[in-house]
């Protein structure tokens, strides 16, 4: 990540300079700082409300319901967490949510999923193996109604807007088997393996 | 047909959060939980989320849109076109494809664009509405997650979301070749 972050900034400072947009940079980066702190402030509200709910759905018991219930589908993905854990029904809530196309709501439960994983989480700055699959299975989850692109396809005039929706459903499906293989794989190789990361500053 | 369960999946959507809340509530008044007053404790950590990401949102926005803003994009889709074209990707729907992981909005503006330019029923039109559909805004959403916990060090988490939206990004190709051949 440092070296990504890093490229993006050099990378842009010498194109801009060689296209000659330091100006529209400026202005970019100016936009975008601001952009930032709306997004994370607009969040706020849901995120309180959906935080309430989930504190509610735990002391009736029925996140730990649904972390039993779907154990024996998600175990092999989620191997460090342990039983009746109410990780793995938070987990369950955002995916939920977001094959539901609820958005920000789904954002505030997986934020919540995350909460439940750093809890579990031995290295408290590094990331877990849980939270990786866990993004992975979050960044290609299938949404069923994707809204947006139905609502562009049809103000665009299309004879028939929803006919997208098959083909996303299964792209996705495909898109989510490669993430979560890769993300399975990739956590046993030696540059990503957990004391690696946790030993190195 | 799709037209009727696309309908009944929009109502589901609509009904989802409601339902879901009023089900919550009502088992909890079962159980005997003291409901406004733990609803209320859990949603007071929500101020400190929504804070503790703004760090992490502003690192990752502002050089993302540092990098789209210096002509930097133009440069890669030179340099990816030829690979685009090797994969069978129209090369009109390579900006979409490029875009579609550093930024949600920026994508939604040339999915529009391109849909407008290209007609929704070309093929054009719709590969790159099932690739907005099949892929994430992967350094938005890793931002947000980790940033809500203060992990800096992410392992192989980028490569991962990297590898899924290329992932997703070549099934829509594919699927539209296969879905909608004529």
């Amino acid at each position: 990540m440092n070296y990504i972050w890093g490229i993006l900034i050099l990378g842009g400072v010498l194109l801009a300079a060689i296209h000659g947009r330091m100006a529209a940079c400026t202005q970019a980066l100016v936009e975008a700082a601001k952009n930032s702190v709306e997004l994370a402030i607009g969040l706020i509200g849901l995120m309180a409300f959906w935080l309430g709910l989930m504190r509610l759905a735990e002391g009736a018991g029925l996140v730990q319901l649904l972390s039993k219930l779907l154990r024996p589908i998600l175990k092999p993905l989620f191997p460090d967490i342990p039983k009746d854990d109410p990780a793995l029904g938070n987990i369950v809530a955002n995916l939920t949510a977001n094959t539901l196309g609820l958005g920000n709501s789904a954002t505030a439960l997986g934020l919540k999923a995350m909460a439940e994983l750093q809890r579990l989480n031995p290295s408290k700055n590094v990331a877990s193996n849980s939270m990786v699959t866990f993004l992975a299975m979050n960044d290609s989850c299938i949404t069923l109604v994707p809204a947006t692109v139905i609502a562009v396809r049809s103000s665009a005039g299309s004879a028939n807007p929803t006919e997208i929706i098959g083909a996303v459903i299964l792209a996705t499906a495909i898109g989510l088997i490669v993430a979560v293989t890769a993300a399975k794989t990739l956590e046993k190789l030696p540059l990503f393996r957990l004391s690696q990361a946790a030993g190195a500053n | 047909m799709s037209e009727v369960l696309a309908t009944a999946l929009r109502r589901v959507s609509d009904w989802a959060i409601p339902i879901i809340a009023g089900a919550i509530v009502l088992t909890a008044l079962i159980r005997r939980v003291k409901v406004y007053e733990v609803f209320v404790e859990g949603a007071k950590e929500g101020f400190n989320i929504g804070v503790r990401i703004i760090p992490y949102l502003v690192a990752i926005l502002c050089a993302i849109a540092f990098f789209r803003a210096s002509g930097a994009m133009d440069l890669l889709l030179g340099l990816l076109a030829p690979i685009a074209r090797w994969v069978g990707m129209p090369i009109e729907a390579l900006p979409m494809a490029l875009v579609r992981p550093l930024s949600g909005s920026g994508a939604l503006g040339i999915m529009s664009e391109t849909i407008q330019t290209h007609g929704p029923d070309s093929f054009i039109g719709r590969v790159v509405s099932v690739m907005m559909g099949s892929t994430e805004t992967t350094f938005y959403v890793l931002a947000v997650y980790f940033g809500s916990v203060g992990i800096s060090k992410i392992r192989h988490a980028i490569w991962v979301g990297l590898i899924a939206d290329v992932a997703g990004l070549l099934a829509a190709v594919w699927v539209c070749r296969w879905m909608f051949a004529n």
